[in-house]
């Protein structure tokens, strides 16, 4: 365990470092979050209410971890250097989980410009939406690496992976919504947290499968 | 080491390698050539695991762990330097001893003054040499060299000859190569694909 957490440790590390050198994905995903939030402020027609606005807030969000998500496997795609790292002895998944990691970084960190111009544009920022917003980041980056690593071996990488992802992260916008909105957000974290469960174990197991033949 | 039966491989509808018979006992090297498409890099990848073949059969007795491929490409990432990207591969392989190994891997391949630049700003040659520092790091039981010569310059193909040298007899090889007098008289076995 303790080799396969300092694997896990050592890839999520290069990631974050090679972001650190590129700059390629965390500018865009912050300019497109904010740019977003910025053209939903005009697009909402005054009065439309708070609900719509979370909507929005969730609709930016999936959106955002969509453009990181594109990058995700870009280095090892352009380079091969998958290959390279599937030769290795390490278990496959700690390649997900290192990335993963990296993508729920990127995430927080767009969020963090986010939820402050959520709260300037339109309404408060409340505990629920953060902690919905914590836990919709590990799923999406759960779901979203394994199939950005999918897509990455496809040629019509930038097509198939909205149209893998979208519609898998749907009950992740439903928690989303529900948690920021209902008076009881307690049971939509729980749902959040359900699929964040199933989805991390199920991409955990099949990614030795998605990077192999 | 490698068993192969009736081997082959087929990427859509063209078939790169078709019924191919080979046996590599332990410490041979093996000396495939051919013309480009012959499927020389194929059946390497095919060796290393990194594709399933489409027909026939084919063991390989050893862990993954204790192959080195080196490929087309240095399988680097190019936005970190020399000495990270091994110190990735160290991690991951589990060398014991790993910066000591590193730091003589660098020296004995003449790429210590530049270990901290990125590869992006490497040579080719130097990104070969690189590749081949990444392929040894873990002193593996099979080698599957592709193009190992590709880039390298006079000096770097003397180091190149050197190592092969002092490999052989100790570990299994595969070379694939289009320059074959070049580690010719190294070679026991013999691969001509058409």
């Amino acid at each position: 365990m303790t080799g396969y957490l300092a694997d896990v440790g050592a890839l999520a590390r290069k990631d974050l470092l090679l972001e650190l050198r590129s700059r390629d994905t965390l500018p865009a995903m912050l300019l497109f979050v904010v740019s977003t939030l910025v053209v939903f402020n005009f697009a909402l027609p005054a009065g439309t209410g708070e609900t719509a606005a979370y909507g929005l807030l969730w609709v930016a969000i999936v959106f955002t971890a969509i453009l990181g998500l594109t990058r995700a496997f870009a280095a090892e795609r352009e380079q091969r250097v998958l290959d390279g790292l599937v030769l290795a002895p390490c278990d496959r998944s700690a390649i997900w989980a290192g990335k993963g990691i990296a993508v729920v970084a990127f995430l927080v960190l767009a969020e963090l410009v986010a939820l402050p111009a959520f709260a300037l544009f339109f309404e408060p920022v409340t505990w629920e939406l953060v902690a919905a917003v914590g836990l919709a980041d590990l799923g999406l980056a759960s779901v979203g690496t394994l199939l950005a690593a999918m897509a990455a071996a496809s040629r019509a990488r930038e097509l198939l992976l909205p149209l893998l992802f979208l519609p898998l992260v749907i009950p992740v916008v439903v928690g989303g919504v529900g948690a920021s909105i209902a008076d009881d957000p307690g049971r939509y974290l729980g749902f959040l947290a359900l699929y964040d469960l199933i989805f991390a174990i199920l991409s955990w197991a099949s990614f030795e499968y998605v990077v192999t033949e | 080491m490698i068993l192969a039966r009736r081997l082959g491989r087929t990427f859509g509808a063209k078939r790169v390698l078709g019924g191919l018979d080979l046996h590599v006992a332990e410490r041979e090297v093996l000396l495939v050539t051919g013309p480009n498409g012959s499927g020389k890099s194929t059946l390497l990848a095919l060796c290393a695991g990194l594709l399933a073949p489409t027909e026939g059969e084919l063991e390989v007795g050893v862990e993954r762990g204790q192959i080195g491929y080196l490929a087309h490409e240095p399988l680097v990432y190019r936005e970190l330097s020399g000495l990270e990207n091994l110190d990735l591969y160290g991690r991951l392989y589990r060398v014991p001893e790993r910066r000591e190994r590193i730091g003589m891997l660098l020296e004995r391949f003449g790429l210590w003054e530049a270990r901290r630049q990125p590869v992006s700003s490497f040579s080719r040659g130097m990104q070969q040499r690189l590749a081949l520092c990444r392929t040894l790091l873990h002193e593996p039981d099979l080698l599957l060299l592709d193009e190992p010569y590709a880039g390298l310059d006079e000096a770097g193909a003397d180091l190149l000859d050197a190592e092969l040298a002092g490999l052989s007899g100790e570990r299994t090889l595969i070379l694939a190569t289009h320059e074959p007098d070049r580690v010719a008289h190294l070679a026991t076995g013999r691969l001509a694909l058409a």
